[in-house]
């Protein structure tokens, strides 16, 4: 019966979601249950999908990256910094690109090289990462964007924003890369057993430098999209992302322990992150008690999926 | 004699496949009940359903006459069963002694807490293993740095100590070699005579009709029969297994003239676990290397093929190679069957095809991507190749037979054309058949001209295969021998030389 199991880790996010879709548009079918609603909870989405996507490479490897959200906040800031300072957008987007690869790749370099264990290694540059975003930005806001800057997250093109737009073509290409991919297999495989990959010639460090590479560069673009949608970068941007991102990868189904998971289902564990955050707000619950739930939702989410498995697996 | 199983019409099925139908029979107390059966035939299901790890669907299981219904492993250590796993489930971060008394950990009492105490634990430990004669195994290593057999020898104490009165034991010899496994009948005599009840697989039939008494077959997940052992010969019981009767165990060793073409080369190689090794290995030679468990001769291969340090040198046709990492061996040509596959063989959470496909991704892809039609076409070759029994290609490895498992690891390996094979334990818990195929398959390729180091504890395979045969003791060569006028008690001579100084 491993196939119940595997049927309920994998589709039952999917109910779970449309769960909580019918319940509040039951609760407020006028304000919720809208089409701008929902382009308004996909724009409000899009980043920690974006971060969850990179996410979602290094815990298929057994990994997990705390410093996405730092990252994210000082490619922001380094971002608006560089196009203000040259008055020149495409340097600024390169600038930033640069720094969440390059955090990346460092992470990268800690974890397979040093062989420090993940969590340890990216809760240190995390914090480091923090530090040089206060330094870089004298803890002040930066202002005075250009409008050009503005567009990548308020813009629109054909009625889309433009940050929808963003993160449906990572999920795309997060699809093709770990699905269709030589790159892809890899990443499941090193996740799976990493001296069986090593012996069938898979070359482990370089698997695993890329994947904290690419959870940088999305990274990159989640906080280039805030700091654009906020028309000013805030040195305390990012943080908290990161927690939001791994609940989202959990939530879908993608397991810890690395090796397995599904690219649709860590867009789904977004999804239901950003609708209970958007219907909560329009149900006027504060804040504080929208953080409870939230907490209790991915709780519950993890422990009827762990539960399958102990269950069902036989 | 009494009864002391009883199984009537158990049947078992996965996602809708089923693996068990209308299995009926029974076991005499203090019998050596012997169970065999192809790979995939479902032993291994029948005997978890005893031990109480999986739930029958439909039927019965009596035990001493009443009948019992367990819903945890628990329930049937409490009636007296326990079961040693075909695939080892020893903790690896734990030593050996607290892998034995996993679950029945002893204390001692500090200020009315319980504390683990390790010590004592430790000393019972070593009475068990001495008890049965279990002397070699280092009692303070962590599981995971053993070799196979001291693993399995770990588990065969663990579950000897629980004092149970029915012992099942699904393949406890695949990994051992000839001196352990007499080691465990001359343990297995002793708990008979105690009155102990045994259910033993193995797909060695010499061993069953060495130690059993009756034996069943499964075939495709019925019952096929259950005979005496003096009332059946060998090729009965195969027959039964297969369905047809087979001539021979061993194919026809192909009339060749190996050339003196040398194809590799080692040099002076040393390691922490052997000690200046020099052979040459041959274009299209099959050269074998026995000796006991922890003579180093694992540890050799997988030096070989870069997954461990050494010092030394490798030539490979004259020319010197510097092989630091398994890929540095692929790209020369130089391809690794392990001996144990869970460790280095399989992922297992991935499906079949992925296992299939993670060394040959280069050939099944362009430009990076995959091709699914290349892959698919090359899985299903290797499949029906080796007869391969699998619900679909994008089975989770982890759902399949011992012996299926097995054949994806040697599957891999097909889709390229080698130079070197190394063959560690390749037929490890493979049955009769198919060990039949996998004999051929390596004389198609030494035919080829490739060179085959073929590693394996079954000494009359390695008699019947290799063109030459190196015999190890304490990681150092011992002996070279010529298999057409060689026995087994030759083998044994110098695999122990050394050893007794
Ligand atoms: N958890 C599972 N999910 C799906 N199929 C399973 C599962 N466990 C076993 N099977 C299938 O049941 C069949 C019988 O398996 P079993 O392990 O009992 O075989 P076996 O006789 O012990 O073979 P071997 O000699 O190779 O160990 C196999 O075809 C296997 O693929
Ligand atoms: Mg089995």
């Amino acid at each position: 019966m491993a196939s119940s199991n595997g049927f309920i880790r994998k589709y039952g996010v999917i109910f779970g979601l449309l769960g909580i879709i019918i319940f509040f548009a039951i609760e407020s079918p006028t304000y919720f249950f809208t089409s701008s609603n929902f382009i308004l909870i996909s724009k409000q989405s899009s980043i920690n999908i974006l971060l969850a996507l990179g996410q979602m490479f290094v815990i298929l490897t057994a990994g997990i990256d705390l410093s996405d959200g730092a990252i994210a906040g000082l490619v922001g800031a380094v971002a608006a910094g560089v196009t203000v300072a040259t008055g020149n957008l495409f340097f600024g987007l390169l600038a930033g690109l640069g720094v969440g690869i390059g955090f990346g790749i460092v992470n990268g370099l800690i974890v397979a090289f040093a062989k420090v264990p993940a969590f340890i290694a990216t809760l240190a540059t995390m914090s480091a990462i923090t530090g040089i975003t206060l330094i870089y930005t004298q803890g002040e806001p930066i202002w005075n964007l250009p409008s050009s800057f503005d567009f990548i997250g308020q813009g629109s093109l054909l009625d889309i924003p433009f940050s929808i737009i963003i993160m449906a073509l990572s999920f795309v290409a997060v699809w093709i890369i770990l699905e269709r991919t030589k790159y892809g297999r890899h990443v499941y495989a090193v996740g799976g057993n990493i001296k069986a990959s090593r012996a069938a010639g898979v070359k482990i460090s370089s698997v695993l430098i890329s994947v904290y590479a690419i959870s940088g560069l999305l990274a990159a673009i989640g906080g280039i999209i805030l700091a654009s949608r906020l028309g000013t970068a805030e040195p305390s941007a990012g943080s908290g992302y990161e927690l939001d991102a791994i609940a989202a990868v959990v939530l879908g189904g993608t397991s810890l322990f690395g090796g397995e998971g599904w690219v649709v289902g860590t867009i789904i564990g977004g999804y239901i992150i950003a609708v209970l955050n958007n219907g909560m707000t329009i149900m006027n619950i504060s804040a504080y008690y929208q953080e409870v739930v939230k907490g209790l939702v991915i709780l519950l989410a993890v422990m009827l999926t762990s539960f399958g498995k102990k269950y069902w697996n036989e | 004699m009494t009864e002391i199983l009883k199984i009537n019409n158990i049947g078992k099925s996965f996602s809708g496949v089923t693996v068990l139908k209308n299995i009926n029979f029974s076991i005499q107390k203090g019998e050596l009940h012997a169970i065999v059966g192809e790979n995939g035939a479902g032993k291994s299901t029948l005997m978890k359903i005893i031990a109480g790890e999986l739930e029958p669907e439909g039927g019965k299981v009596y035990l001493n006459g009443s009948e019992v219904k367990f819903h945890s492993p628990i329930d049937a250590i409490h009636a007296g069963i326990s079961l040693i796993h075909q695939e080892f489930s020893l903790v690896p971060q734990l030593t050996v002694y607290e892998n034995i008394f996993l679950g029945r950990e002893i204390s001692k009492k500090f200020f009315k807490i319980n504390f683990i105490d390790k010590k004592a634990m430790k000393k019972s430990a070593l009475e068990v293993l001495k008890t049965f004669g279990i002397l070699n195994i280092p009692i303070d290593s962590k599981a995971k740095d053993l070799s196979v057999a001291d693993k399995q020898l770990t588990e065969i104490a663990k579950a000897l100590s629980t004092n149970s009165n029915l012992l099942i034991m699904d393949e406890p010899t695949a990994a051992l070699t000839l001196r352990e496994t007499e080691l465990l009948f001359s343990i297995l005599k002793n708990l008979k005579a105690q009155g102990v009840t045994i259910i033993f697989i193995s797909h060695r039939l010499e061993e069953i009709f060495e130690i059993a008494d009756v034996v069943t077959v499964l075939r495709n997940g019925e019952l096929v029969g259950t005979k005496k052992i003096d009332e059946v010969t060998m090729e009965e019981v195969v027959s039964m297994m297969v369905g047809k009767s087979m001539k021979s165990r061993f194919p026809e060793k192909p009339i060749r003239e190996i050339s003196n073409e040398k194809m590799l080369e080692i040099k002076s190689l040393s390691s922490d676990a052997f000690k200046n090794v020099n052979f040459t290995l041959r274009k299209g030679e099959i050269l074998g290397i026995a000796g006991l468990v922890g003579c180093g001769n694992m540890q050799l291969g997988e030096s070989i093929f870069g997954l461990r340090d050494f010092k030394g040198e490798i030539y490979l046709e004259g020319k010197r190679v510097d092989i630091s990492e398994p890929i540095d061996a692929i790209k020369d040509g130089i391809f690794l069957v392990p001996e144990d596959r869970h460790d280095l063989g399989l992922v297992l959470q991935r499906s079949v095809k992925e296992n299939h496909a993670l060394p040959n991704l280069d050939l099944f892809s362009e430009f990076g991507f995959v091709s699914s039609k290349k892959e698919k076409r090359s899985v299903r070759a290797s499949i029906s190749y080796l007869n391969t029994k699998v619900s679909s290609i994008n089975q989770k490895v982890d759902n399949l037979s011992g012996g299926n498992q097995q054949k994806v690891v040697l599957g891999k390996w097909l889709v390229r054309s080698p130079k070197i094979l190394i063959l560690d334990e390749p037929t490890r818990g493979i049955d009769i058949g198919a060990k039949y195929e996998i004999y051929k398959f390596m004389y198609d390729q030494v035919l080829k001209g490739v060179s085959i180091i073929f590693i394996s504890s079954e000494l009359a395979e390695v008699l019947s295969l290799s063109d030459r045969i190196l015999v190890m003791s304490e990681g150092r060569i011992t002996g070279e021998l010529d298999p057409k006028s060689t026995s087994q008690e030759d083998i044994l001579k110098f695999a122990v030389k050394g050893k007794e100084s």
